[in-house]
Formats: structure tokens, sequence, C-alpha cells
């Protein structure tokens, strides 16, 4: 029983992270209807950049967000400029299809370049305060992991606030739910585009940071985070940034029940055929609204 | 439609050509890059079939050919012939395209995207974790192996692809299945049965998957089981169709040359690098070449007149 609560609540705080990466692919996938396969990618990018603050100029990692999460942005503007931009500006049919052409080709660029600048071997950022956990009743918590869930939930209630008090904020939910009645309204639906898929990339780099804290980094570890981001995006459904939030929770604590009752290995399979009943039964998601 | 015929017969004339190779005594290297684009050409027409002409993007392509793998190397192995083994492969690809089929195909558009890639990766690692050892060819399965035989039963397989797609291409039943990917309303609205026909654009589609994985199983001395699982077959397959042209007979025959080609000059030429140059080719694809190669030849001829106008 302890180690099943201890399972849970390891599971409960990855669940975290899983929620903070689907936010943003979520944001990126309601908004710009453009699915960036490329997402895991981004995480190991935000990652790999809390590792160089931290290796090379002794940054703390969770102090390194206010650089890390900024840079994401950039990068965020940057790719939309100089290649999802064009995607958006065909129809839907096409728009798929050039994304996931364009998404496996930053995907592979990117994994590549991570191979050459960081090679191939796992990295992990470890603090004086790594060790740290603690103890309630029989449990034990590990402190960075709790303050990264901290860390996770604090951005998605920052991104709630933007995205329901901002003007530009509103503007991107306009434009997710209808882009041409958004565009009859006067919305600049190209600048909604480039500021969702900017503070989606943003998204990623945090979680990347997190992930290198708490967790470990290498370069192949986009592909797996991608789907992990998918399963919550559509676990979730669009449109709920809470719900979404919720989503990454909830697949933790199934990966993390289903480690303790059929073994580790099948963990993440779990997760998967989840994903597949939700789907079927709810193609909206748990939270979807349609 | 005519068109697509013309195609047919250029391929299926290459292919012929092709035939002719082993005759020549060619180096080893020559036949396996040869044997690759081949089984590059089946798995892409495979993939073109539900994607391209039905419009559904399956990104579970590689659970259809790790299945033909698995089972037809394991029937193999175990003394069935192996022609008899690559259609139990298949076999067991379409039935789990059936048994999935009529659940997946109730996502629509991305969802039915995330849907089968979830699908794929549940087999990939369930295989992973019951199978965790490499499968490696008997001894005297090793002695007796033949890289020709190889070659000529990849040739036959593509051939077999680029027939079946031209024979759906020109078909009453193609129609139904393009207009499908037009418009599923409109479609349904005047008398198609979409489930049905989607039904039969899987059941088609995963049979030359399953081959194609089954040939796999066939070439490959040792590899893990989980290999021919790998989310990678799915991107393989989607890249070449989609550099080619999704959707045509001929786009996914020309990408599969460009992507083999270029991958092992690239891989050979600039080791460490090569995925990269890779990645930004495909980039560059998407951006420049929305439509694919097929379509390169129009842009340049429109490109070329504008120059010379001005």
């Amino acid at each position: 029983m302890i180690i099943l609560s201890q399972q849970l609540v390891l599971g409960f705080m990855i669940g975290g992270l899983y929620g903070l990466a689907a936010v943003g692919l979520s944001l990126i996938f309601g908004v710009l209807k453009v699915l960036n396969v490329a997402h895991g990618e981004l995480i190991m990018l935000g990652g790999y950049g809390a590792y160089w603050l931290f290796a090379l100029l002794g940054f703390d990692p969770f102090a390194s967000l206010l650089l890390v999460v900024p840079l994401s942005l950039l990068l965020g503007l940057g790719l939309y400029c100089a290649l999802f931009g064009f995607v958006v500006r065909t129809d839907e049919e096409t728009r798929i299809k050039n994304s996931l052409l364009i998404g496996f080709g930053l995907a592979l660029a990117l994994h590549a370049l991570a191979v050459k600048l960081w090679t191939a071997d796992e990295r992990g950022i470890t603090t004086s305060y790594a060790g740290s956990v603690l103890i309630v009743g029989h449990l034990a918590i590990p402190l960075v992991r709790l303050a990264s869930l901290a860390v996770a939930f604090a951005l998605i209630a920052a991104l709630h606030l933007l995205l329901t008090r901002w003007r530009w904020g509103r503007a991107i939910r306009a434009t997710a739910d209808d882009w041409q009645a958004a565009l009859l309204t006067g919305i600049d639906v190209r600048r909604a585009y480039l500021l969702a898929f900017a503070l989606g990339t943003g998204l990623a780099g945090a979680a990347g940071t997190l992930v290198s804290v708490g967790y470990s980094i290498s370069p192949s570890i986009g592909l797996e985070w991608t789907l992990k981001a998918l399963i919550v995006v559509v676990l979730a459904g669009l449109g709920s940034m809470f719900g979404t939030f919720v989503g990454g929770l909830f697949l933790g604590l199934a990966e993390a029940a289903s480690a303790a009752v059929f073994g580790g290995p099948y963990r993440e399979v779990v997760g998967l055929v989840i994903i597949f009943a939700v789907l079927v039964a709810r193609p909206q998601g748990l939270f979807g609204a349609r | 439609m005519h068109a697509e015929r013309r195609w047919a017969a250029v391929i299926l004339l290459a292919f012929a050509g092709l035939a002719l190779v082993p005759l020549a005594a060619p180096r080893d290297d020559t036949l396996n890059l040869l044997f690759l684009i081949l089984l590059s050409v089946t798995l892409a027409q495979s993939w073109n079939i539900i994607a391209g002409y039905a419009g559904q993007v399956n990104l579970g392509h590689a659970a259809f050919f790790g299945l033909g793998a698995l089972v037809t190397r394991t029937l193999w192995i175990g003394g069935t012939p192996v022609l008899v083994a690559m259609a139990a492969g298949a076999g067991a690809a379409v039935a789990f395209a059936l048994a999935i089929g009529a659940a997946a195909f109730r996502l629509r558009g991305a969802y039915f995207a995330i849907g089968t890639l979830a699908l794929g990766e549940i087999l990939r690692i369930t295989t992973g974790n019951v199978l965790a050892e490499i499968s490696t060819l008997p001894a005297a399965a090793i002695a007796g192996y033949r890289l020709t035989l190889r070659y000529y039963l990849a040739l036959v397989l593509a051939a077999l692809a680029v027939a079946v797609v031209a024979a759906l291409a020109t078909s009453r039943l193609g129609l139904g299945i393009t207009a499908l990917r037009e418009d599923e309303d409109a479609a349904e609205a005047s008398g198609v049965n979409a489930l049905r026909l989607k039904l039969t654009a899987l059941v088609t589609s995963t049979t030359l998957a399953g081959l194609a994985g089954g040939l796999f199983a066939y070439y490959h001395i040792s590899y893990y089981p989980q290999h021919p699982f790998s989310p990678h077959w799915t991107f393989d397959a989607l890249l070449v169709t989609y550099i080619g042209g999704v959707g045509t007979l001929h786009g996914p025959v020309l990408g599969a040359v460009f992507y083999v080609f270029l991958k092992e000059y690239l891989a050979t030429r600039w080791v460490d690098l090569h995925l990269l140059i890779f990645g930004a080719l495909f980039i560059g694809g998407g951006l420049l070449l929305p439509g694919g190669l097929v379509e390169a030849g129009g842009r340049l001829r429109r490109l070329l007149r504008s120059t010379l106008r001005r």
C-alpha cells in the first residue's frame, strides 16, 4: 500500500510536467490547427538551455526559467516567422500535411543538432538541494519535483490569466474558436497565431527546464514527450488550460498505478490504451467543449 | 484517370528494366540500395492509399508493417515457406486493421492521426516488452542467404503495390474513396458508405504494409522484434509520400528514389550532420514544394516562363 501511494505521489508530480508540456502543444494545435510534432524537441532544447546555464554559468535551474522562457519565446517567434507562418496560410488539409512534413524535418534537425552540441549522453541538473525530501507519514516527496509541480501549476495559471485578461489573449481565444469570425471583428488573426505559437514554445522551454531538474534529458527524448503531450491534449480536449493540466496529472497517476499493477515496462502502454479508449468514447476529450 | 494508367505503364516498364539488373552481376551494395528503394516504394504506396487517396492520415502505419514482420519472421524461422509466412503476416495486419478500424474511424482529421499514433506505440512497446531479445536467423539460413532472391521479391511487391494503387485510382471504388477525402459529409449524402469504403482502403493499405513487413523480416539477418514497429517506418512512408506527391501514383515512387538515394548519400558523405541536412531539406520541401516533387516540373516551367517574359 505504501509502495502504491509512493508511486502515485511520484506519478502526480511527473503528471504536472505532462500537463505543462501538453498546454503548449494544445495552445498551438487549438489556435493554429497545426500539429507541431517537434514540440518534444522544443522541450528538449529548453532542457539543454537550462543545463548549459547551470553547467557553464552556475545558474540555479529555477532561476534560469527567467532566461529560458523568454529565449524560448524568441525561438518560437523565429520558428513561426521562418516556417509555420507559411503553413497557416494554406487550407486545413494541406496545413496538417505540411505541418507534419515541417515538424518531422525540424525534429530531425534539432535532434541532430543536440547530439552535435551536447552528445547523446543523458544529462540532468544536480543542484546542491537535489536530494532533499519532504517526509509526510510514510511518504517521501522529493522537494525538487514538488517545486517543479508548483512552478508548472503557476505557469498554467499565468497562461490562463493571459488568455482571459489580456487583450491579445482574448484575441487568441477568439481565433481558436472561429478565425473567420475573429477576422471579421477586426482581430489581426496572423498576430494571434504568432503569439499563440510563441507562447506554446515558451511553455515548452519551461517544461524542458523542469524536466532537466527533476528528471533527465537526452537528444532523443523529443518523440517521447511529443507523444505524452499529444496524449494529454487528446485526453483533455481543446479549450481549457486547467483541463489540460488535470489531464496531465491524470496521465501521471494512471501510469504510476499501472506501473504498480502491471510492472514498470507497461506504464506507457496503459496511458496509450486510455487515450485510445477516451478518443473513441468521447472524440472531443474529457474536458473538451463541443 | 488516363494519366494514372500512363504512369503505371511507365513505372512497371522501369521495374521490368530493374529485373535485368541482377544479370549484370552487380555489387551487393547496388542491389541493397535498389532493394531499399523498392521496399520504400511498397511501404509508401501502402500509406498513400489510406492517407493520399482516402485522406486519413494514419500515423500508426508502422503497426501493420511490424505485425507483418513479426508473424512472417516467426513462421518462416519455424519452417513455413516464406511466401506462406508473408501471406500470414499480411493476414495478421489486416486482422488488426479490422479490429481497430471501426473504432479508429470515429475519429477525424488530426484526432485520427493521434489515435493511430497511440495504437502503433501500444504495439511497439508491448512487442519490446514481450520479445526483448534480438531475432537472428539460424546459421543454416545465413549460409544459404541469397540477396538476389530478396531483390526479386521486393521488385514483385513494389510492382504489386503500384498496380494496386493504379487499379484503385482508376476504379469506381477509388472514386468513392477520393470523394470521402474531399468532403465526407457530401460523399455520404450522395450515397457513399463512408465506413465501408474507409475500411476497404485500410484493408488494402495494410495488406501491402503487412507484405512489406514480411519482406523486411525475410531480408534482415538480425534485428530487434520491436524495430519494425518503430514510428520511424511511419514517418519514412509519410515523408516519401509527401516529398513525392501525396495522392498520386508516381509521387511515392519518385519520393522513394529521391529519399533513399539522398539518405544513403548524405549518411556516407556527412556522417554526423546528415540528419540535420535531411531535416532541413524536408522543411525546405514543405515550404517550397507543398505538392511534392510531382509538382516540381510544373513549377519550374512556370518560373522559367515568367523569367523569360521579363
